[in-house]
């Protein structure tokens, strides 16, 4: 029998975080519709929202640490495959973070009663896309590799410190509608302590790592096409 | 006469309280009835097509990366 598809070998020892990555989201996608939850006021079922919304902003800090290393290895080696990796872990962290904002703005309208609201962190959020989103206007703007790769990688480290300033520090410091920050108790105080913690610990894992595999994906394809360039 | 006084207004707080209580055992609305008559598992359903489709999509991509690097790999 003729296969119906050319099976590329896939060497197990090599891609097995992808095969987890994939069942740790499966598992949060089914476990976090299927397993009961605690019935809480205005939240309703959307409290269910903890398992997406607040994983993938997790997963993003995650990732964005992983670009942070990179940028400040690529300083102290000069090898540029560390430079290859900040930037596609950037590109992936921005691309969580507009998912994190987007999940947030519908949770926000059918919670908040508004799409948006002028909040320090929702503010701080939105701030920390649009330094991301600098970081590669930078990187467009500079054309010799060795020089972008050296200006984005110190532009890397004051964009991560930054971006956990706005969202980390300065949301708990005032007043904020968001829950954990400016005096309003965070999931953690009472809901975390049952089956929710079941499913949202997991998903941060599986988030990551499903970030971190289209990263692997795109750095790989970046090396292809800089080889490409070069023959 | 001073405690009967005394009594009499804890008594008419501890109405009060009576009534603040009925609102901590408020049913708060979820979706069991989507859990109830199964369709909970039609949403279930959809998002995992869903994901799993685009995990598709993904694993094709990376098998053809794959594929581009053992070429340039046997090249050199």
């Amino acid at each position: 029998m003729r296969p119906l598809v050319n099976v590329a070998p896939i060497e197990m020892k090599k891609n097995w975080w992808k095969i987890l990555a994939v069942a740790l989201v499966l598992y949060a996608i089914i476990g976090g519709f299927l397993i009961n939850v605690p019935a809480l006021p205005i939240l309703h079922e959307t409290i269910r929202n903890l398992y997406y919304h607040v994983t993938m902003w997790f997963a993003m800090i995650i990732i964005l640490l992983v670009s942070l290393i990179c940028s400040i290895m690529y300083l102290a080696t000069s090898n540029v495959k560390y430079d290859h990796i900040a930037t596609e872990a950037a590109s992936v962290g921005l691309f969580l973070g507009l998912l994190g904002i987007a999940t947030g703005m519908l949770w926000a309208q059918f919670t908040w009663g508004s799409w948006w609201v002028n909040d320090a962190k929702l503010n701080g959020a939105a701030i920390s896309v649009l330094i991301y989103l600098a970081y590669f206007v930078l990187r467009g703007s500079l054309e010799d590799v060795e020089k972008r790769a050296r200006v984005s990688a110190v532009y890397n480290i004051f964009a991560y410190v930054m971006m956990l300033v706005f969202i980390m520090v300065l949301p708990r410091m005032t007043d904020s509608l968001h829950p954990g920050n400016g005096g309003n108790p965070g999931f953690s105080n009472y809901d975390l302590d049952n089956n929710m913690r079941k499913v949202f610990y997991p998903a941060i894992l599986g988030w990551t790592l499903l970030g971190v595999w289209i990263m692997n994906i795109r750095v790989r394809l970046r090396k292809l096409q800089m080889e490409n360039l070069e023959n | 006469m001073k405690t009967l006084k005394i009594y009499a207004l804890i008594a008419l707080l501890l109405m009060f309280f009576q009534t603040a209580m009925a609102q901590a055992t408020e049913k708060v609305e979820m979706a069991d009835i989507m859990h109830q008559n199964g369709k909970i598992y039609v949403v279930v359903g959809v998002l995992v097509i869903i994901f799993l489709g685009i995990v598709g999509y993904l694993i094709s991509i990376d098998r053809k990366l794959f594929k581009l690097e053992k070429e340039l790999k046997t090249k050199d």
